[in-house]
């Protein structure tokens, strides 16, 4: 690496300043926690000549509370995040998928914001931000706009943010009650490691029938995918088994994997049904409780 | 030695190195930097295989920064006809590995290298190096090298008379296995196959290597040996191994792929033409691409067994994977793999394969994991197919002192029997299993190894001890050391001082390898400590002024052997010391020597593993490994060997291996997708140290280091099959591949 520039602003509209005014070759790169970019760059993939660090700015550290509905900025840590006991009792699938995420040295610096923008199809945090009905708020040079995360990406490492354009904050929906959700990911080790399918879910119900299921897949297809038809399937069930089948073949076809080191199309196929059933039983239990 | 009196040997003492480890003081190759000192940085063949038809490197010297450029010219030439032993490589290989010359073998093999004021500039340098090549069709897996049509690597290597990538054989045979197996009444018959996989220390390879004006050259490195790498680096750029002074750093681990050299005779080169002190790094993905692994195989193993469990026959093919050039860990498949067993009739074959990987290296126990894996996995099958218990078959079975090995030797005194007692007699023998949980057993067995050991013990002016060997310390020999020069001299184990010395100031020491350090170097450690006793004894009869055999040594002093010697007060170790000068000097004596008497070393493990048939995934839940340890000097390290051999072979078993994408180049080459084992993945290893002394060498000791990774391979495919009822006989058995087959 040659000399780099690292600025370092405290205001959302410095950074996108800076951010706009250079970003066009990809030669300036927005800095969170830096467990992605650090290593893109130690590699040769990323090679900026501008460093952006967001760290500094007020709202995209900030975690706050709104009678239900939390925001957390885009560079919270993990780490940050797990200590906020309420986030975790309302959305323990997001919880748990962002504590999957690398190491105890590594949350100590991840943040959903990285894991989001930097567009892995195998991101942990993506599908339980889906399944949890979360919407992303950016500000770039041409001011603010909202969308949902399952709109986000277009393709490994691609995302629909404009040039200059950063994330700021995560919004939650007011949980509902009697909802729950989950994440789970099949990895080969236990830990240190990219997942092979990850499958996050979060339903609802109303005397003992699914009001509501949101149901999302990771590291199936180019981008995690929100499956509407497992959705479908188990609205208005009971959970009984051939709904819950129903919805495990939705998510079965929903998969547009690619063969590689790290799995077959069969097995990821295969995978997606098994994840989904263990994260919606995970998710029942959840709901049941609260 | 009566052991019940031992005060040091059999003790966890500290480690004389693990201050400096823990707080980051110890000094390994990567650390070292020297005033002037520049970088170098290797150019790495694009394709799996190519005649390189000419390399322009002008272009590279003339970039600012630039101080020099090597390539195989600046090399002595080995020509490809003449073969140049050192020790179980060939330095024609060597040379060639270390910087391609008529062709590149492999994707990432080193072409050339440049040597700049930054890493960066070296970098862009090496890509400003024009190479000209005749790009070739490639082999990577055996059965595209075997084909007939395949691409040959080296056209002067021939098998049955014709250009082959069979670059040898090795072949072990006893009895007659045709009527062996006309005496059996059951006879099972497999094909096995394993991935390459690598040693995966975690310190990748480095040196920081200084040549004068005048050639004399010091070279800072991390190796298994300092002899070896004064020996290949003097071979490759022809400095007499008198003017190189090989130091050796800490090492981050090796696990035998740090026995021979990538960096140093390169660095050498730069350095020499550029004036300057040239510092050499490899990245991991360097080492991934271009270090050794160990071979991938493919082997076939046949064995019959009468009715009352008496193997007769056995019979075992092996094919392994040389990587770029020849020398196949093939003695460890097939001399190793029915080691453990008294059988009459046996055949063992093993092939030596080149393809277009990068060169083999050893790796713990070369080659022996692949042969154990297919024969005691067969044995297990053998077993069930005679419904006896798979422990109490090979008890039966099981060689013991006086049996005529397959691979040669007659035994003496060994432990195998012992290991099989103490598995069938352990609580985890008998442990309950849930639902889908099984258990497996397999057996193993490493030759070890003795060879050249230096050491000189001195006693210091204030009466301490200061003990130099010459082999770099992997697993602990440091500690153990320490321990048996304090048992020797009666002294506490802190007043001893263990170092390992440097090309220039310490004999010649055959590198550590071959689970032979503690072995060797306790042999002329003890030999140079009884001398400084014979010495201090001495030392006192001139004080006390009576006959030397009058004097004995006890609990660190000299006594008057009894009321005849005369009544002395004892003379203490610190005494005798302080009154050297008077009595004749220095007080000091080394020893040097080619160590005989090294025995094998036999385990047997029990594995018990859970399986989500679900998902595919394996979990080793519990684990134990009996071992003939010989004589467990420290007991903490020789665990630390089984544990650490143990979990090597769970990685090998489960997850670990190369993987090539259709261009021929490595697709995995770091930790994220070549996966050896996290700590969360594993249980505590459980380990049982069976004392079997070894009756040739005066504390007992038998190498520990690699028998360890021998069974696991085979005990967790066999656990699985009991988990499941499913056989497989293709490692690893990763996710996809279990699914696969239990979903078929
Ligand atoms: C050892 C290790 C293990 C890991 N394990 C996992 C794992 O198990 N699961 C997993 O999903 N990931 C894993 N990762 C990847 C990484 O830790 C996560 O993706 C993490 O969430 C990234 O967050 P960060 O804050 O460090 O991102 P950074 O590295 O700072 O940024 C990542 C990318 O997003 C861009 N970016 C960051 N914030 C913004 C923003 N607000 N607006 C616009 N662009 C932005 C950056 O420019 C960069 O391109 C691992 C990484 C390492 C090194």
């Amino acid at each position: 690496m040659s000399e780099v520039k690292f600025i370092s602003p405290e205001t959302i509209e410095q950074a996108v300043d800076a951010y706009s005014k250079s970003s066009k070759e990809g030669k300036t790169k927005i800095l969170a926690g830096g467990t992605d970019l650090l290593v893109q760059i130690r590699s040769g993939i990323s090679q900026p000549d501008t460093i952006i660090d967001i760290k500094n700015i007020k709202e995209l550290k900030e975690i706050s509370n709104d009678n239900g509905s939390y925001t957390i900025g885009a560079a919270v840590a993990g780490a940050v995040l797990d200590e906020e006991e309420d986030f975790g009792n309302n959305w323990p699938g997001v919880l748990e998928a962002l504590r999957l995420i690398g190491s105890e040295q590594i949350q100590g610096r991840a943040s959903l914001g990285g894991n989001l923008c930097n567009a892995s199809p195998a991101g942990d945090s993506v599908p339980a931000l889906i399944a949890s009905g979360a919407t992303v708020k950016l500000q770039g040079p041409e001011g603010e706009r909202n969308m949902p995360i399952e709109s986000f990406h277009v393709g490994p490492g691609k995302t629909n943010l404009k040039n200059g354009e950063i994330v700021v904050n995560f919004q939650f929906p007011k949980k509902q009650k009697h909802s729950g959700d989950a994440y789970l990911r099949m990895i080969p080790r236990t830990e240190m490691d990219i997942a092979v399918v990850g499958c996050a879910v979060n339903v609802t119900i109303e005397n003992d029938k699914c009001v509501d299921a949101r149901v999302a897949l990771g590291a199936v297809a180019p981008t995690a995918l929100l499956v509407e038809d497992a959705s479908k399937a188990l609205i208005g069930s009971n959970f009984e088994k051939e709904a819950v089948e129903k919805a495990a073949l939705a998510c079965e076809a929903a998969c547009n994997p690619i063969d590689d080191k790290r799995g077959t199309i069969s097995y990821r196929k295969k995978v997606s049904k098994v994840l989904f059933k263990r994260a919606l039983e995970k998710a029942i239990e959840r709901a049941k409780r609260g | 030695m009566n052991e019940m009196d031992n005060k040091w040997i059999g003790k966890n003492t500290i480690r004389p190195d693990g201050a400096d480890k823990v707080t980051g003081r110890a000094e390994y190759a990567a650390d070292t930097i020297m005033p002037g000192m520049i970088w170098g940085k290797v150019l790495r063949s694009p394709h799996p295989h190519a005649t390189i038809k000419s390399i322009n490197t002008k272009k590279a010297e003339e970039l600012d920064g630039v101080f020099s450029v090597a390539t195989s010219a600046d090399c002595v030439d080995f020509p490809v006809d003449t073969p140049v032993i050192l020790g179980i490589q060939d330095i024609r290989w060597m040379a060639r590995n270390v910087l391609a010359k008529e062709k590149v073998l492999f994707h990432g093999h080193p072409i050339a290298a440049v040597a700049a004021r930054t890493e960066e500039i070296a970098e862009k340098a090496c890509e400003l190096i024009e190479v000209e090549y005749d790009i070739h069709p490639w082999a990577i897996e055996i059965d595209d090298a075997l084909k007939p049509d395949a691409p040959i690597l080296h056209d002067f290597i021939k098998f049955d008379g014709k250009p082959s990538n069979i670059a040898g054989t090795l072949e072990h045979k006893k009895g007659d296995i045709e009527e062996g197996f006309k005496e059996a009444d059951i006879i099972i018959e497999r094909e096995f196959e394993t991935a390459a996989v690598h040693q995966g220390y975690l310190e990748t390879h480095a040196c920081l290597v200084s040549v004068s004006p005048d050639d004399r050259t010091i070279i800072w490195s991390s190796s298994q040996g300092q002899f070896m790498v004064r020996a290949m680096t003097s071979f490759i750029t022809g400095i007499p191994q008198s003017s190189i002074r090989a130091i050796p750093a800490e090492i981050g681990g090796g696990f035998g792929g740090k026995t021979i050299v990538y960096l140093e005779p390169v660095a050498t080169i730069l350095s020499k033409k550029s004036g300057r002190p040239v510092k050499m790094v490899m990245t991991r993905e360097e080492v991934m691409r271009a270090s050794g692994p160990t071979s991938g195989s493919k082997s076939k193993v046949k064995i019959g067994a009468k009715n009352n469990g008496e193997i007769t026959a056995a019979q075992g093919t092996f094919y392994l994977q040389a990587g770029a050039f020849p020398g196949a860990p093939i003695r460890g498949a097939a001399g190793c793999c029915l080691a453990p067993y008294d059988i009459p009739n046996a055949h063992t074959l093993g092939y030596d394969v080149v393809s277009n990987r990068s060169k083999v290296a050893a790796y713990r126990a070369p080659g022996a994991p692949i042969g154990a894996y297919a024969v005691e996995c067969v044995l297990d099958e053998v077993a069930e197919a005679l419904k006896m218990c798979p422990l109490e078959f090979r008890l039966k079975n099981a060689a013991k002192e006086g049996t005529k090995a397959v691979h040669g030797p007659t035994y003496p005194v060994m432990g195998y029997v012992e290991t099989l007692e103490a598995c069938l007699s352990h609580p985890h023998y008998k442990a309950p299993l849930k639902k889908l949980q099984g258990r497996g057993y397999a057996s193993g067995f490493w030759f070890n190894a003795g060879g050249e050991s230096s050491a000189q013990v001195n006693i210091t002016e204030d009466g301490n001890v200061v003990v130099t060997t010459g082999h770099p310390d992997i697993g602990g020999s440091r500690a153990s050391i320490a321990n048996i020069t304090a048992e020797l001299l009666g002294i506490d184990v802190n007043r001893v001082s263990v170092l390992i010395g440097d090309t220039a100031t310490i004999g010649f020491s055959n590198l550590t390898g071959g689970s032979r350090v503690l072995f060797a170097s306790a042999l002329v450690v003890t030999e140079s400590t009884n001398q400084v006793i014979d010495i201090l004894k001495d030392r006192a009869s001139k004080i006390w002024n009576i006959e030397k055999e009058a004097i004995e040594w006890e609990n660190g002093e000299a006594r008057p052997a009894g009321d005849n010697a005369g009544k002395f007060k004892p003379l203490s170790l610190v005494e005798l010391a302080e009154q050297a000068t008077p009595t004749g000097g220095p007080i000091g004596a080394g020893h040097q020597v080619n160590t005989v008497g090294a025995e094998g070393g036999f385990a047997t493990h029990i594995c018990d593993v859970e399986v989500d048939i679900e998902l595919g995934i394996a979990r080793v839940i519990r684990y134990t490994a009996a071992q003939d340890v010989g004589k467990a000097i420290h007991p903490a390290y020789v665990e630390g060997q089984l544990q650490g051999g143990v979990v090597q072979g769970i990685g090998w078993a489960l997850n670990e291996e190369y993987i090539y994408n259709k261009e021929g180049k490595l697709d995995n080459p770091g930790f994220l997708d070549y996966r050896i084992p996290v700590c969360s993945d594993l249980p505590m290893i459980d380990t049982i140290l069976v004392e079997v002394p070894n009756p040739q060498h005066p504390q007992g000791v038998r190498g520990v280091g690699e028998v360890p990774i021998v069974p696991p391979l085979s005990a967790i495919a066999n656990a699985i099959y009991n988990a499941i009822g499913t056989r497989f006989y293709s490692l690893p058995m990763s996710p996809p591949k279990v699914l696969e087959k239990i979903s078929d």
